[in-house]
């Protein structure tokens, strides 16, 4: 629960709450629709983000998480604890297997992919989806991507990220529609990796 | 913090509770005519912005049976922050009313963070909680005369058996 006196703390969430959560879930949408495309999202919050997000991360907890999705946050994170408490209302779980979207703030900490909620074949959906605060995106970077939503393949560069990442990626793509999907965050810009591309580097 | 030492005392806990519950009954009308008559407004954020949804009512018949879902009404709540002149944060309100205005679940806020500011208290204590919980008063006062002398008392002759 949050603290009484952590209320003069906290910073507002969206400046427009339903224009802020629909401009966010479009870009969201577009950057899943094309895996690999860096798409720019303008910052639409009324203050600062928490401490040690940045706008894009914080908006797209502001817009995805809710009531009914149990939220994990890594130990860097987890002094936003007390902003998505209040915004979201969404419960905060100990265990990254137990939620349904994962907040990393500290993406070389990044616990292994398999530590996360991959679905069932019949419930493929009962997954996490995954929102990493990378220090940056490159296009034409390293990593090779190719599956739906791309044409042959696309190429981006994801900054911060540990290269055990994508040999954990790579070992998840095998157990599809189980799988979990991944969004990068990076300052005013986010990025989409969800289960159904292969990716490498 | 001193907000939430004020908080754990009781009775300061039921002084805050005695002005909301008086200014979530006032109107719209009455709430902007007593913001807007204020000479010292302060500089604030909308930590919450008015926003719309329902709540479960729950009932016990009697007053003593068993919980129930009467139903669901419609609520508004808004969240907002006082700024000191330097741009921090001094006091925060919160304003929960029925219905759907969220200016007025804004103004509520907003008197329920001044009233928690010692420095303003007395000034919006005198200036809009009391005047508005005379006015409940006597409209209250008024419907209980009303409903008095329409009081009917039933009762059962007992019949031979």
């Amino acid at each position: 629960m949050i603290q009484v006196a952590d209320f003069a703390r906290l910073e507002p969430g969206f400046d427009d709450p339903v224009r802020g959560a629909q401009v966010c879930f479009r870009a969201l949408l577009d950057a899943m629709a094309h895996p690999g495309r860096i798409v720019a999202l303008p910052s639409s919050l009324g203050g600062a983000p928490p401490v040690p997000l940045g706008p894009t991360a914080a908006a797209l907890a502001l817009t995805l998480c809710d009531i009914d999705t149990p939220v994990w946050l890594d130990k860097a994170a987890s002094t936003a604890a007390g902003y998505l408490a209040f915004h979201c209302g969404a419960p905060l779980v100990d265990s990254p297997v137990d939620a349904r979207f994962a907040i990393v703030a500290d993406a070389a900490a990044l616990p292994p992919l398999d530590r996360f909620a991959l679905g069932s074949d019949e419930y493929p959906e009962r997954s996490a989806t995954l929102v990493i605060e990378v220090a940056d995106l490159v296009e034409d970077g390293g990593a090779v991507l190719r599956g739906p939503g791309i044409r042959g393949a696309a190429r981006i560069g994801i900054d911060g990220l540990p290269a055990r990442f994508w040999a954990e990626r790579a070992a998840l793509a095998e157990l599809f529609p189980r799988g979990i999907d991944v969004v990068f965050a990076s300052g005013a810009r986010l990025a989409a990796l969800p289960r159904s591309t292969r990716a490498g580097l | 913090m001193p907000l939430q030492a004020a908080l754990r005392q009781d009775g300061e806990r039921d002084e805050r509770q005695a002005w909301l519950a008086v200014l979530v009954k006032a109107s719209l009308n009455e709430l902007e005519a007593a913001w807007q008559a204020l000479s010292d407004k302060p500089a604030y954020r909308a930590l919450r912005p008015g926003e719309t949804g329902l709540v479960m009512l729950r009932g016990r018949i009697g007053g003593t049976g068993r919980p129930f879902n009467l139903g669901e009404m419609t609520m508004t709540r808004a969240a907002v922050q006082l700024l000191d002149p330097a741009g921090q944060v001094s006091h925060v309100g919160f304003g929960h009313v029925a219905g759907r205005s969220a200016r007025r679940a804004e103004l509520v806020a907003l008197f329920d963070a001044m009233l928690q500011d010692p420095a303003r208290h007395g000034a919006v204590a005198a200036a809009v909680v009391t005047p508005l919980a005379a006015t409940q008063q006597a409209a209250k006062a008024a419907r209980d005369v009303k409903v008095m002398a329409s009081k009917v008392d039933f009762f059962t002759m007992v019949r031979g058996e």
